[in-house]
């Protein structure tokens, strides 16, 4: 289980990359630990800085300004060869003019370890990838799957304290990425390396992170556990990103009731000013839909999309504002219908500063 | 009839690009030495050919320096090229731009810039200048042909290398260079086959030292000699074989592109 | 950062600034200098001379010249060759003569034209009187065309080839007779291998000075050889760097010519 040694820190990291005249700010002034044996996974859509960070981790960039420390050591002199970190690319980037073994081979030759042993080791590696006999085969004949498989025994091998996945699931198709989360997070445990996993796919960051770490514009949005990510969104952008989700703004009167136009509703959230303006959100599934006279709000269905297991409905309210909900029952476009919140489903985020 | 002349045309065309050529293999094997008369077939300049020291001396100096030009420049241009690639944009343009001068520069700037700068650093012009110049000219060609072999690895492979406990130089060695090595070939063949021909810039920068070609030069300065024929022939036959192998490469690396 | 693998161009920056750069700033160096080394504009007065500009206009005119005539024997040629389903074998057969040592192909119609030379030895036997081929412009002419013309043909033909055969097909489809085809379509098509023809033709033969020593004799001058004989015969250095920067002038605005007009790079094989 995850352990509460830190064993890398980034402290007050930023990073500016200058193209040409323009400069471009990729990290700016972040903080994050990350402890053994811990499943971190970097989230965000392109651009936010998650792979700059995975890239500082590695060695492969240097930070402009700020210390990167691992096992409690400043690392920024220290070139990526010299680091017991190793990555697994998004693009697999295996070694086309060797075969599988020898790309497996490839950092325990550096080391001028035993033919024998590294022969005993890629084995190994390759039944834990469930690639058995494959030390033979031309990788460029491999498909997208085994080479992914391939990238991975080829970083494992050689024991590294850390593991750094760059979107590593990006290129396969969904029910490939399915099996592959599973057996990632299986490897994970079963070897008790600490993963710093970058993915911009929300679902995919829920499924597998002991700790998920939401970014966005080269800045933190929230750190947390999958469950409080979801639940507790701290800003307008972490519920606008996981998820589905109602944002809408409203004036917190005092602890646990708050004011969205001129409903008022209970809520479990304190710790505001009276009367701070702040956002309100509801994730669609925790809405209830009840008759009309039973309700706290009441509305309008403008549409209706079949998702499978739920029907995502749109719903106006007499205040004009657009819900979305997901129900398992139907209701047509044009019916009324009422809704019930729960107080504990009501999710109050200060807001963002601008 | 349209077919016809298009036919004939060519055909004339044809005669005009061999005539000559034909004409200088034929006589290298005429008995005589007049350019008039055929008096018969004979090895015979071929033979004065191999007995003539300031020839043999000319066709050393030739090799020994597309040689060691070739390999100098594969050798600077293979390192230069994994180098610009990984400059930035406007720094990599500006190295480009210059690389391409001598490649653009008319060839007699090329030879008397090279002159005057052998002759401002105090070497005196021989053997070792020529090879200076001849390596400068063909760095250029290596460059352009390994580039793109670069421009289409996975710029990750190097990073995966690193990643892997590899120095820089074992990454060069074990990863990039296996990667772009037809790039390498092309260019060194290139380069080698550049230097054989090269006249202008070995002209002015190597006093007094002759390779094949400036031996041409002033052979034919004093008029023609029959053993320049046997020469031509060779040196014909030498250029069309490394054509040969070069184009072979070409179309071989294009159909594995293909696929 | 040690890693980096942008040092691995550093040996050849040096390389560079020696060998391309520091030259090339010699020549300028030499072209505003005298003898004693102090600044003067001199050399470019002299080499604005009449006779000195008589030469060089010679050069553009007879570069000109052989331009003409070989873009006039190359674009049938080239047309030719496209069309043909054995092109392949046949270009290369255009080709070949492109890769022998220029030297040896000035030589050869050295052999052919000279007053004992094939050639009037032919017209000798057929009972006519023998003419005098070489050591004129004519002759220099004639080694500019030969050995320049498959530098024509090259990028032409590579442009012609690159030519949609549906765009030839549609303007027949749309009624246009066979010449509008190749006025309206095909020869528009095919100006960026024309440009780059032109450059690779002109540049050299502006600054050729082999082929006029040896075809056109020593009383024929172009441009070239009045260079070459500022450094390896007068020793005027710095008339002979500042006829230099003419060339490179001269190449200079061919280039940007050729760009203007959209030349065809991929036409100059590595370039």
């Amino acid at each position: 289980m995850v352990e509460d040694f830190r064993l890398i820190e980034l402290k007050d990291i930023t990073k500016v990359f200058t193209d040409a005249d323009a400069e471009k700010v990729a990290l700016d002034h972040l903080n994050l630990y990350i402890r053994k044996r811990e499943f971190v996974t970097l989230l965000g859509p392109s651009g936010c800085g998650k792979t700059t960070m995975l890239r500082l981790i590695a060695g492969f960039d240097t930070p402009t300004s700020g210390e990167i420390l691992i096992n409690g050591k400043d690392v920024s002199a220290i070139p990526p060869y010299q680091r017991q970190v190793n990555t697994v690319f998004q693009r697999y980037a295996l070694f086309p003019h060797l075969n599988v073994a020898d790309n497996i081979a490839f950092g325990l030759n550096i080391k001028k370890m035993d033919r024998a042993v590294i022969e005993k080791k890629v084995a190994a590696m390759l039944e834990l990838v469930g690639l058995s006999g494959y030390q033979k085969r031309k990788v460029t004949s491999l498909s997208g799957g085994e080479q992914q498989r391939i990238a991975i025994a080829r970083a494992l091998v050689n024991e590294p304290e850390v593991l750094l996945l760059d979107e590593p699931l990006g290129a396969l198709d969904l029910k490939k990425r399915k099996e592959m989360q599973i057996e990632l997070k299986n490897m994970q445990q079963q070897l008790g390396i600490t993963f710093i996993y970058v993915t911009h796919d929300q679902e995919e960051a829920l499924t597998m992170s002991d700790t998920v770490v939401v970014m966005s514009g080269g800045r933190i949005q929230q750190i947390g556990k999958p469950q409080d990510v979801y639940n507790e969104p701290k800003n307008h952008f972490v519920a606008d990103f996981i998820g589905e989700s109602n944002i809408f703004p409203g004036v917190m009167i005092k602890d646990e009731l708050v004011r969205l136009g001129n409903l008022e509703m209970d809520c479990v959230d304190k710790g505001f000013a009276p009367n701070e303006p702040i956002e309100i959100v509801i994730r669609p599934e925790d809405i209830y839909m009840v008759n009309p006279e039973h309700a706290q709000i009441t509305g309008i269905v403008e549409s209706v999309v079949f998702k499978g297991v739920h029907y995502e409905m749109m719903i106006r309210d007499t205040q004009d504002h657009l819900w979305m909900v997901q129900d398992t029952t139907f209701r047509e476009a044009g019916a009324s219908v009422g809704l019930i919140i729960r107080p504990e489903d009501i999710h109050i985020m200060k807001l963002m500063e601008a | 009839m349209k077919r016809a002349v298009k036919n004939i045309y060519m055909g004339l065309l044809l005669v005009f690009l061999y005539a000559p050529i034909l004409v200088m293999i034929v006589l290298s094997f005429n008995s005589g030495k007049s350019r008039g008369n055929i008096t018969g077939f004979s090895f015979r300049w071929y033979i004065e050919l191999f007995q003539n020291e300031q020839i043999l001396q000319a066709l050393y100096n030739t090799i020994v320096i597309a040689v060691l030009a070739a390999l100098l420049a594969t050798a600077i241009g293979t390192l230069a090229s994994v180098g610009i690639y990984a400059l930035k944009r406007k720094p990599q343009a500006l190295v480009l731009n210059i690389t391409y001068l001598p490649i653009v520069n008319p060839e007699i700037v090329t030879g008397i810039s090279l002159m005057i700068l052998y002759l401002f650093m105090q070497l005196e012009l021989g053997f070792f200048t020529m090879l200076l110049s001849h390596i400068a000219f063909n760095i250029p060609y290596v460059i352009f042909s390994v580039l793109p072999r670069l421009r289409q690895m996975d710029s990750n492979l190097y990073e995966a290398a690193l990643d892997l406990g590899a120095s820089p130089l074992y990454a060069l060695r074990k990863v990039i260079l296996p990667e772009i090595m037809p790039g390498v070939v092309t260019g060194a063949l290139m380069a080698f086959t550049m230097s054989i021909d090269d006249f202008i810039i070995s002209y002015f920068t190597s006093s007094g030292v002759q390779n094949l070609s400036i031996y041409v030069y002033s052979s034919a300065k004093r008029g023609i000699e029959p053993t320049v024929y046997a020469l031509s022939t060779l040196m014909f036959v030498t250029v069309l074989t490394l054509l040969l192998i070069l184009n072979r490469r070409s179309a071989r690396e294009r159909s594995a592109a293909k696929v | 950062m040690k890693f980096k693998t942008r040092f691995f161009a550093y040996p050849y920056l040096i390389w560079m600034v020696i060998f391309t750069l520091a030259p090339i700033a010699l020549i300028v160096y030499y072209a505003f200098t005298d003898k004693s080394g102090a600044f003067t504009l001199a050399n470019l007065t002299s080499a604005l001379d009449p006779a000195y500009m008589g030469v060089l206009w010679r050069s553009v005119g007879l570069a000109f010249l052989c331009t003409v005539i070989c873009l006039v024997l190359a674009y049938p040629a080239a047309y030719i060759l496209s069309r043909r389903k054995n092109g392949g074998v046949l270009s290369v057969l255009f080709m070949l003569p492109m890769w022998m040592n220029f030297l040896l192909r000035t030589y050869s119609w050295m052999t052919l034209l000279e007053n004992t030379g094939l050639i009037n030895t032919l017209l000798q036997a057929m009972g006519l009187s023998t003419v005098t081929f070489l050591y004129n412009a004519n002759a220099v002419l004639l080694g500019m065309v030969y050995n320049y013309l498959p530098f024509m043909i090259l990028p032409i033909l590579t442009a012609l080839q690159k030519i949609d055969h549906s765009y030839i097909e549609a303007a027949q489809d749309l009624g246009a007779s066979p010449a509008r085809v190749f006025l309206k379509v095909i020869l528009p098509m095919s100006v960026p291998g024309i440009i780059s023809g032109v450059t690779m033709v002109f540049m050299p033969a502006v600054t050729t000075f082999v082929i006029s020593r040896l075809l056109g004799g020593s009383h024929f001058m172009l441009f070239g050889d009045l260079i070459e004989q500022q450094f390896l015969t007068s020793g005027n250095w710095n008339l002979g760097s500042m006829m230099s920067l003419f060339m490179m002038a001269i190449m200079l605005v061919s280039m940007a010519i050729m760009n203007r007009f959209g030349g065809d790079t991929e036409g100059r094989g590595l370039i």
